[in-house]
């Protein structure tokens, strides 16, 4: 047996967009008991084509099961295994925060400095959306958290290869 | 034309000429069709018995077996049925009603998601929403079930659907962009292989199910007789390599490259030779866990060589040293035509060692038991079945002891010759399925080797078998256990018998004869042969009952958890 260390790894998947692709993909991951930390998933440029970013945790022997379990799917075209390539992956996540006036400024001064935007104002909060990999989204996070946010939703990593290989 | 009769040309097309079915609402209008069309159907009592009957039709032909339910609980019934195809790589297209499109997922009557139940448990699934789409999703189905790595495909057919019309055309060809299985070996990993057994002094061949699948035993006989390489076999794998071979005289005699089955209750022979072997040459199996035993102890000399058509199946259990992705076929002629090129010179001197070593443990511990005059053994009842049958009878099997006394003891020589669940060791499976390889072989000797525990679990298809005519026979080791879990709980766990004693069973020449089939019972070992003659005059189904020696163990066994060569003897 191959014994390695666990690791997080992330996979491009794409798929044919046809009813249930999305229950095939995961089903195969709770079924055969590999992780899922995040995925994402939407249609691409081309029509009937949709892209699942997922990223998982497991040694190499696991991820060399997950990608030929995945390439077993029908509905699945192709499967990107990004450790053995450069890629780009990027995570968006919407942010309420408490922003009373004492700490207004410096919820804004962390808007600037993250590079994050502003999308909703109300007498209590603001909505912030904010673009990054996913240490970046990790830290905004944690500067937030000691202001007071209130609610969180990221979309979880998206993912393509660098190289014009793929 | 209207979809239910698109249902009957499509299947024309694929040349089906059985399907096993069971009717209910949702199908209905398939049914109001079928007279019109020149397919048999035969009425099944349950439909897990459907399943299991279009399965061993096609294990038995190599043709994809088709079975067709209702909604609900017709389509629920066959589940075990499917997710036994799927783990042994059985081509079957189930077809399964669904209530009215703009009623799913109102919890409407008898619906039920059997596309998301059968997900884990299919190669792939369609739920046809239009009757446009319905003869391509046909094709796709019986061409996905049978190509690559085979396996069951259901197809969900919603009411309004098969009641909707359309113009009727049978694509040519399919389009599936996302299913490219890899036929064709790669010559270079091919050329590893070769180099690899070329230099080998003790190799051992581990041949399984991808071989009879694949229909390539002629090129395993040669490649094992090119390389004089023993040869041994998963259950799913027996048959495929001869246990016997003819003489100069034409006589039967053991096949000295033959070591019987490896695993949990592989032959002594064959579990050492895993440990002692320099090179495995796995073709066409998958190392699971009842042959692998404790993994890390596995083959720990060997170099390993796997062939098989899913990539999933290498290096899943056990890390491979030269993968090939392919059909076994083709890899083997690849192969053959190598060692054809440049045969081995002086072979048999190089393998007189291995060979004397795997004579030794033959000669040292056999298959073996005691035939008394008092009790009969249940391995004596499967090799008298053997000798009145010459080996020439399709033997399926239930799950069980006798499953696995059946591997030991039944000498099989031919491909297909062995029908048995494997994978997913679904007890109930062999009755049905014998019914289905008989609708493929109706002239051939048909024969389930079942337990008194298995034989309850589809019992009721007695009655399809009555009904058409379908003179399969039944030989039920009767030991009033449910054998296996007796035996672990006498070897592992402290001779506590709870849930596994089956006294209060019905008397089964009786129920064989309230079903209108024939019903015939040995109590002593002279019986035995008597019996099994009779059954075996009679072209209509029979029930045989043998009361067998009740704690009869099968051995070897490898304690759960434990290297194979860690037998426990008798």
């Amino acid at each position: 047996m191959i014994i390695s260390e666990k690791q997080r790894y992330t996979i491009g998947i794409l798929v044919q967009n046809v009813p249930g692709v999305l229950a095939r993909v995961v089903g195969l991951f709770s079924g055969r008991g590999y992780n899922i930390e995040t995925v994402t998933a939407a249609e691409t440029h081309e029509p009937g084509l949709t892209r699942i970013t997922l990223v998982t945790t497991g040694d190499e022997r696991v991820l060399s099961q997950i990608v030929k379990q995945l390439n077993k799917l029908i509905n699945v075209i192709k499967v990107y295994d990004f450790s053995e390539t450069e890629f780009v992956d990027r995570e968006m996540a919407i942010i309420k925060v408490r922003a009373e006036p004492p700490t207004r400024a410096e919820v804004l001064r962390i808007v600037d400095i993250f590079r994050a935007k502003v999308v909703d104002v109300s007498p209590h909060f603001y909505t912030l959306e904010v673009t990054g990999n996913e240490s970046k989204i990790q830290a905004i996070m944690e500067l937030l958290g000691q202001i007071g946010i209130v609610e969180v939703a990221r979309t979880g990593k998206a993912a393509l290869a660098r190289s014009k290989k793929h | 034309m209207r979809g239910a009769q698109i249902f009957f040309e499509c299947l024309k097309k694929e040349g089906v000429e059985v399907i096993f079915g069971f009717p209910g609402g949702a199908v209905l209008d398939i049914y109001h069709e079928m007279p019109k069309h020149n397919i048999r159907h035969i009425l099944v009592r349950h439909e897990q018995g459907a399943a299991h009957m279009a399965d061993g039709y096609a294990r038995a032909s190599g043709r994809v077996g088709v079975c067709l339910v209702t909604s609900g609980p017709g389509a629920t019934n066959t589940v075990t049925g499917v997710a036994t195809a799927y783990m042994d790589s059985v081509p079957m297209v189930v077809f399964t009603g669904q209530v009215p499109t703009p009623l799913i997922g109102d919890d409407a009557f008898q619906e039920v998601d059997i596309i998301g139940i059968t997900r884990p448990c299919t190669k792939h699934s369609y739920l046809v929403r239009n009757v446009n789409d319905m003869s391509r999703v046909i094709r796709e189905a019986f061409y996905l079930a049978r190509t690559g790595r085979p396996g069951p495909v259901v197809v969900d057919l919603p009411k309004d659907v098969i009641q909707a019309s359309t113009d009727f055309k049978y694509p040519k060809k399919v389009d599936l962009p996302g299913y490219r299985p890899t036929v064709e070996a790669h010559s270079g990993q091919v050329k590893r292989a070769y180099e690899v057994l070329r230099k080998a002094k003790s190799p051992l061949i581990f041949a399984g199910g991808g071989i009879i699948i694949s229909d390539s035993s002629q090129e395993l006989i040669r490649i094992a007789d090119l390389i004089q390489a023993p040869v041994t076999c998963s259950l799913m794998g027996l048959g495929c390599f001869p246990a016997g071979i003819a003489d100069a005289k034409g006589r039967r005699r053991p096949n000295p490259l033959w070591l019987g089955m490896v695993g949990m209750h592989g032959t002594f022979q064959a579990n050492m030779a895993i440990s002692q072997a320099d090179v495995i040459f796995g073709v066409g199996v998958r190392f699971d866990d009842r042959v692998t035993g404790k993994i890390s102890e596995f083959a720990p000399k060997a170099k390993i060589i796997h062939i098989d058509v899913d990539p999933s199946s290498i290096s899943k259990n056990v890390v491979v040293d030269v993968p090939i992705v392919g059909d076994c076929k083709n890899a083997l002629q690849q192969l053959i035509r190598l060692f054809e090129g440049e045969p081995l010179e002086g072979v048999s001197d190089v393998r007189r060692p291995w060979f004397d070593q795997i004579n030794a443990w033959k000669k040292g511990h056999p298959l073996t038991y005691v035939q008394g005059s008092e009790l009969i053994k249940p391995q004596y009842v499967i090799e008298k079945i053997w000798e009145l049958t010459g080996g020439d009878a399709i033997i399926t099997t239930e799950v069980g002891q006798h499953q696995m006394w059946t591997a030991q003891f039944f000498e099989f020589d031919r491909p297909r010759s062995l029908l048995t669940s494997g994978g997913l060791g679904t007890m109930g499976y062999g009755f049905p399925a014998a019914i289905g390889a008989q609708m493929a072989f109706p002239d051939r000797l048909v024969i389930d080797i079942a337990g008194d525990g298995s034989i309850q679990m589809n019992i009721q298809e007695l009655c399809t078998a009555v009904c058409n005519d379908i003179p399969v026979k039944v030989a039920i080791l009767n030991n009033l256990y449910l054998g296996l879990p007796r035996q672990w709980q006498e070897l592992f766990y402290e001779k506590n018998y709870t849930g596994s004693c089956m006294e209060g069973s019905p008397d089964f020449v009786k129920l064989a004869e309230a079903y209108g089939a024939i019903g015939l019972r040995a109590n002593k070992p002279g019986e035995v042969e008597p019996v099994l003659r009779e059954a075996f005059k009679i072209r209509k189904p029979v029930l045989m009952d043998f009361l067998v020696s009740r704690e009869e163990g099968v051995y070897p066994i490898v304690p759960p958890g434990k290297s194979i060569t860690e037998m426990l003897l008798a």
